[in-house]
């Protein structure tokens, strides 16, 4: 397979056409990928700057940069756009859209022209908030907690609301088409018990998408027409009650943080099982865990709301169903370190990432533990412990699966090698900017530091300081890549169809894949990650 | 007869997509595909379904006063015709199976009739509550009418209109799109889109209206029935 000639001039996906409207009309899940990594980079450029402002604000205990207003609204712009128009699509919409029709052999999504026009809802939803943040902000923090947003706020939360609303209905089509796609295009052979863990996880995390979006888009509606009309379903001065907007919040968005975790656990298992030369430890367990976090996710929504005045049983609930998901998020981590045990290594960019993930996901779910107590959540709430917490999630988990997965299928959506030094050399200052910038956030949450204030006291400047130096460190790795992917594009080394040597479908045809992904459409007769029987060669590109 | 079975399948052969096998796997992936939709659906009115359970555990007698304003008679007769139009819809999809496109084009013509007929009659019933400043927002406006219960709060009957207003308001404008999709399955019918081996639209177009209906079927008897008597 691997010794396959490649001529330069064969036709692909990016030179079968050419022109913008060959692009904005296209219906090819991999042109709808490529489209996804353009804005959702931008829009990650956009939520970083936010963050790096945030940041900046913090270095000195005095609020002297900016005012308390503004910093309010910097934290809700910040929040809103990563977690609505970057994380949640991330991985699904970008590396999901273009790698989950050729792992499964189809020639596309089951439903393409629907996949188009799930990106053109989101590029609706974000033009929509940016309207709103242009013109003067959004000051609520992401999470719209009524009656400030339906009432008291004088900042565009309707022009926020209404842009989420929107973009949720791309997270909606994005995750039927996932659903059905898998459900029914898989090729010949390609049983459920076959199928890439990429698949399964992108599955779990659809039916998030599908099963939860529309409660926070009905939501965010009642919001939006609470605060036109007064209509009085959340305003506790009109007989509304406040604590079943939070009900209804969370719903959707608890689950949604493993809505932005489970794709990222999908590239892991497959990153792992291929630089470890090794079939995934336990398949059948690591499949399932992704089904049990999405089942289980919608059980345990209440656990943001313990110090909100629900009723002390119904907090001991959730508490402890909020444990429950430990069990198979525990499974996945042992399974990919027994998965490494006795596996030939090697330490490849999206290998390096996929370690950065499994530690920072552990320090990030373990606190999550703590948390999930009904004694230690009432110490910590509100405070930077949780900032830390979900920051080593989604950041430590969501953001290096989405940079390892980057890495490991660039070959595959460009047909070019990135410059393996200089990832490696990003990888390792993401690593350490990251732990350098919400490590200390931890220290500062114990010892009481309230999250959202522009001001603090001053002896709790040196972990700020720390933290704002990390950050930049986190910046620059995040830009690095930036550049040398962009370099890549014209200098890298071409990338033959599978530089990996890795198994599953989509490293069986050229690189970058024809339109049609396969020439003949592929029958299936292995098992998932059959290392053992793949030929046994060194990974010999980007050493 | 077979001369026309073939031209019916180079219909279908044209409107098989590039990444399906065979009709067969397109059929089944676009059905499957609305019963998903349709679910994003159900937890669509879900939220406003939850809201409205608790306010009406909260405010039973409030909401019951509300109710007391609903025209029932009105109500009555949409449901009616709703359920009419579901029974259209689904013989349009029979004919549409049955390879009867003319028969087809006239029921979901007929289907189009009842769905305007419930929007004016949804009309005459909004204009009524509008009139009577039965609108949430600052002109709302509500006596107790039941002096038996005098303790209950215009701003929780107001809770129940807002609930009224956003679930049936809701659920018209799902009754709009559907209109539109059939409006659009007419046309495409009229130039012979459609044949035994191909008719998915018409049946997704089918599964849509039946669920709009569904809605409507719940909404009546929890905002109109919710007590005749008072108090309850």
């Amino acid at each position: 397979m691997a010794t396959a000639v490649q001529t330069v001039e064969r036709e692909n996906y990016l030179n079968s056409n050419y022109g913008i409207k060959s692009w904005l009309l296209t219906t090819d899940h991999k042109r709808i990928a490529v489209l996804y990594l353009i804005s959702i980079t931008a829009m990650f450029w956009l939520g970083g700057f936010f963050a790096m402002m945030i940041r900046l604000e913090l270095l000195t205990p005095a609020g002297d940069l900016v005012s308390s207003d503004t910093y309010n609204k910097l934290f809700t712009m910040h929040g809103i756009i990563m977690v609505f128009f970057f994380l949640i699509p991330a991985v699904p919409a970008v590396i999901g859209n273009f790698v989950v029709p050729l792992m499964v052999g189809a020639k596309d999504m089951a439903f393409p022209r629907v996949n188009l026009l799930s990106w053109y809802l989101y590029m609706a939803g974000a033009i929509t908030a940016l309207t709103a943040m242009v013109t003067g902000g959004v000051d609520t923090g992401w999470t719209f907690y009524t009656p400030f947003s339906t009432t008291y706020s004088n900042t565009h939360v309707i022009g926020a609301a209404i842009g989420i609303f929107i973009a949720g209905f791309s997270s909606i089509l994005t995750g039927l088409n996932f659903i059905v796609t898998i459900h029914r295009m898989r090729a010949p052979g390609l049983t459920w018990r076959r199928l890439p863990l990429f698949c399964w996880s992108n599955y779990a995390a659809a039916i998030i998408m599908v099963l939860g979006t529309p409660v926070i888009a009905i939501t965010l509606l009642l919001v939006a027409l609470e605060r036109a009309f007064h209509i009085g379903i959340f305003d506790p001065r009109l007989g509304g009650d406040p604590i079943l907007f939070q009900h209804l919040f969370w719903f959707y968005s608890h689950p949604a943080v493993y809505l932005m975790i489970l794709p990222g656990m999908g590239v892991i298992s497959e990153i792992v099982a291929c630089f470890s030369r090794k079939r995934v430890f336990g398949y059948e367990f690591v499949a399932l865990a992704s089904i049990a976090i999405a089942v289980f996710g919608f059980l345990v929504w209440a656990h943001h709301m313990f110090v909100a005045g629900i009723s002390v049983y119904a907090a001991l609930v959730f508490s402890l169903l909020s444990y429950l998901v430990a069990i198979p998020s525990a499974v996945k981590v042992f399974n990919w370190t027994a998965t490494m045990y006795k596996g030939s290594i090697s330490y490849n960019t999206p290998m390096l990432y996929a370690f950065g993930f499994i530690g920072l996901f552990t320090v990030g779910g373990l606190t999550g533990i703590f948390l999930a107590s009904l004694g230690i959540d009432v110490h910590v709430h509100d405070t930077y412990f949780v900032i830390a917490h979900f920051h080593y999630v989604m950041v430590g988990g969501g953001v290096m699966a989405y940079m390892a997965g980057l890495h490991f299928w660039w070959p595959k959506m460009t047909g070019k090698m990135y410059p393996e030094a200089w990832a490696k050399l990003s990888a390792l200052l993401v690593f350490v900017g990251f732990n350098t910038t919400f490590f200390p956030q931890f220290i500062l949450g114990y010892m009481g530091s309230p999250r959202r204030y522009h001001a603090y006291p001053p002896e709790f400047q040196v972990l700020n300081v720390l933290s704002t130096a990390g950050a930049s460190i986190l910046a620059v790795g995040y830009v690095l890549p930036m550049i040398y992917f962009l370099w890549s594009l014209r200098y890298g080394k071409d990338a033959g169809p599978n530089p990996w040597n890795a198994t599953g479908l989509e490293w069986m045809t050229s690189s970058p894949p024809p339109t049609h992904n396969f020439d003949e459409t592929p029958v299936v007769t292995w098992e998932a990650y059959d290392y053992e029987h793949q030929p046994q060669e060194e990974i010999t590109v980007g050493h | 007869m077979a001369t026309s079975d073939i031209g019916d399948i180079q219909v279908a052969e044209r409107a098989l997509q590039h990444h399906f096998a065979d009709m067969e796997q397109q059929r089944d992936t676009s059905s499957f595909g609305m019963w998903m939709f349709l679910l994003t659906e159900i937890m669509f009115f879900g939220g406003l379904f939850c809201a409205y359970l608790v306010y009406r555990a909260s405010y039973y007698h409030a909401f019951v006063e509300g109710s007391q304003k609903m025209n029932i008679t009105l109500g009555a007769t949409n449901t009616a015709v709703l359920i009419c139009s579901s029974l259209t819809m689904a013989l349009g999809v029979r004919a549409a199976q049955m390879g009867k496109p003319k028969l087809m084009v006239i029921l979901l013509l007929i289907t189009i009739v009842f769905g305007f007929g419930f929007l004016g009659i949804k009309a005459v019933e909004y204009h009524e509550h509008w009139v009577n400043h039965e609108f949430p927002g600052p002109s709302f406006h509500f006596e107790t009418g039941d002096p038996a219960h005098p303790a209950t709060d215009p701003q929780h009957t107001e809770i129940y209109f807002s609930l009224y207003w956003a679930m049936t308001g809701l659920h018209a404008l799902h009754m709009v799109i559907g209109i539109g999709l059939v409006a659009w399955l007419v046309i495409a019918g009229l130039m012979g889109a459609y044949t035994p081996h191909y008719y998915n639209p018409v049946e997704n177009v089918g599964l849509y209206w039946h669920f709009v209906d569904l809605v409507w079927i719940y909404l009546f008897p929890m905002l109109y029935l919710i007590s005749k008597k008072h108090g309850g």
